[in-house]
């Protein structure tokens, strides 16, 4: 009966443990002494909480956020973030394939999807305000400026990419324009459109917030501009982790999805 | 279906000097149904173009070709092509990559599964239907390439040098295949290469082409009994037509050494 728990603590499987979790046991131990900083340094006078805040205010702060309806401000957030993201998806695709595709499509609206990109979008942000209101859909709406002009950018370079004998095969067998878009095109267009996406999310998320900032009524932002008018260090931090979080979630997710698009290639 | 080819004339305009450059110039020949025609020539000669001209994806600038008497327009389901590269989306699985002609020519279902079924079967890959492209060796992707061009049933079977990305040995064998899977579907079959003992080896007629513009040089009937088998090459018979043949396109080869030869890309 003691073998197994022999065997599991000797010094041998504690190597092997941690050999083959390194980086990650290397990585949380970097977390932790940080936070414990985070904590100490405040509790002994070497730094304002009202300033740095500390680990244990953000939790009493995020419980007492939860308690009084921070639910209702990150759902709000994440609709806003959800439906601007789908109708930048949404909307990418067919654009990025005509653009990428026809030459003289492109030729037109190329000067207008290049200066949209280079443009800081927050700044159109206030225009949209002033169109849209301060609702809901003046966040979606910038969320999908955010986003839509990454995809699209990527889209259209995948379009460029589709293998020329594939297209010759296609042509050969009949295909009709919307055939050739929908067998070559698309499938070829996927990887470059997650691709695409990893920027678009960023750019989506600082929509978002920045629009709740500017002018709202709920969400994650609104609520992080409220306390930062009351001086409330600590529900700011709560916001924050919850942004980093939730982009950093994102990410990783993409990253998967990546790595299946990758396998077709050999 | 008998192809006729009437005086084909293909220029290109290069699109830096504005020039004309002639590809094919005054094409004529015949391929009897059910035939299997090599098309052989120096390279750059217009062989690959007078394929796409056949497929109808390229217009000839003088001339036509026939099929059965009725001009080539365009595009059309009596005609498939095998590629150089085996030109497979690796996101499809073999099976799903032979029935892509039958799904864009909108055959039903059931019915692209089961010809696809066959086809693998004939091209000698079953069980590698769940496949992925990347998972097969260049022979096998090779014979997927030729097993979609079989599936809309052509009655024209067009090959731009399918084994050209081949070693040296897989290549032979894949001749001995290309060979079995013709006399068991008995196209018409237009096959370009570069090799003179490929192009005899599997043809009944060879079509020689001469250096850029492309025409026809000579097209010399190959009367060997089927099925051959590789020993075949090493007949004296075979040496003579191959000898003969080379003769005749290593003059096409100095020709484009030649100084103030139409030498260009």
């Amino acid at each position: 009966m003691n073998l197994p728990s022999q065997h599991f603590f000797s010094p041998r499987a504690i190597a092997n443990f941690y050999h083959r979790y390194e980086n990650t046991l290397l990585a949380l131990a970097a977390v932790l002494v940080f936070l414990f900083l985070w904590e100490l340094l405040p509790a002994i006078g070497l730094a304002n909480p009202f300033f740095t805040s500390s680990p244990s205010r953000i939790v009493a702060a995020a419980g007492w956020l939860f308690a009084h309806g921070f639910w209702n401000d990150i759902f709000v957030s994440l609709e806003e973030f959800a439906i601007g993201m789908g109708l930048a998806i949404l909307f990418s695709i067919p654009l990025g394939l005509l653009l990428g595709w026809y030459r003289r499509l492109n030729a037109m609206f190329e000067p207008f999807v290049t200066l949209f990109n280079a443009m800081p979008r927050v700044a159109l942000i206030p225009l949209i305000i002033l169109w849209l209101g301060i609702g809901t859909q003046s966040k979606v709406a910038a969320v999908f400026l955010g986003a839509f002009f990454p995809l699209v950018i990527n889209v259209m370079a995948g379009v460029k990419t589709v293998d020329e004998t594939l297209l010759k095969c296609a042509r050969s067998f009949g295909a009709t324009d919307r055939q050739v878009f929908k067998t070559l095109a698309l499938p070829t267009c996927l990887p470059f459109l997650v691709a695409g996406m990893r920027l678009a999310l960023g750019r989506g998320l600082v929509g978002v917030v920045v629009g709740e900032m500017l002018a709202s009524t709920a969400g994650v932002g609104h609520m992080m501009t409220l306390a930062s008018s009351s001086f409330q260090t600590d529900k700011m931090f709560v916001g924050l982790i919850l942004l980093a979080g939730f982009g950093y979630v994102l990410t990783d997710l993409l990253k998967h999805l990546e790595k299946r698009f990758a396998s077709w290639r050999s | 279906m008998r192809l006729e080819a009437n005086s084909v004339f293909v220029e290109y305009r290069m699109s830096r000097s504005q020039q004309w450059l002639s590809a094919l110039q005054d094409v004529n020949f015949v391929v009897g149904s059910g035939k299997f025609v090599s098309v052989v020539g120096p390279s750059g000669c217009g062989k690959t173009t007078l394929l796409n001209v056949i497929a109808g994806l390229q217009h000839p600038t003088r001339g036509e070709v026939f099929l059965d008497g009725q001009p080539i327009k365009g595009p059309g389901r009596n005609r498939a092509m095998v590629f150089q590269s085996a030109a497979l989306m690796p996101w499809r699985t073999i099976l799903r990559n032979v029935t892509y002609g039958l799904e864009l020519q909108k055959y039903p279902e059931q019915r692209r599964l089961d010809i696809a079924r066959d086809l693998i079967q004939l091209v000698g890959l079953d069980g590698f239907e769940e496949s992925y492209p990347r998972e097969l060796s260049g022979g096998m992707q090779q014979r997927v390439n030729l097993a979609r061009a079989l599936a809309t049933s052509p009655e024209i079977l067009l090959m731009d040098e399918p084994l050209a990305g081949l070693d040296a040995q897989m290549r032979e064998l894949m001749q001995v295949e290309i060979q079995r899977i013709w006399l068991q579907t008995n196209k018409t079959t237009v096959y370009v290469t570069h090799l003179i003992d490929e192009a005899v080896f599997l043809a009944d007629e060879v079509i020689a082409l001469t250096a850029r513009p492309g025409t026809v040089k000579t097209v010399l009937p190959i009367n060997l009994p089927r099925p051959r088998s590789l020993e075949l090459k090493k007949s004296p018979e075979f040496h003579r037509i191959q000898d003969q043949l080379w003769d005749l396109i290593e003059e096409e080869f100095k020709k484009l050494g030649e100084p103030g030869s139409e030498r260009l890309l």
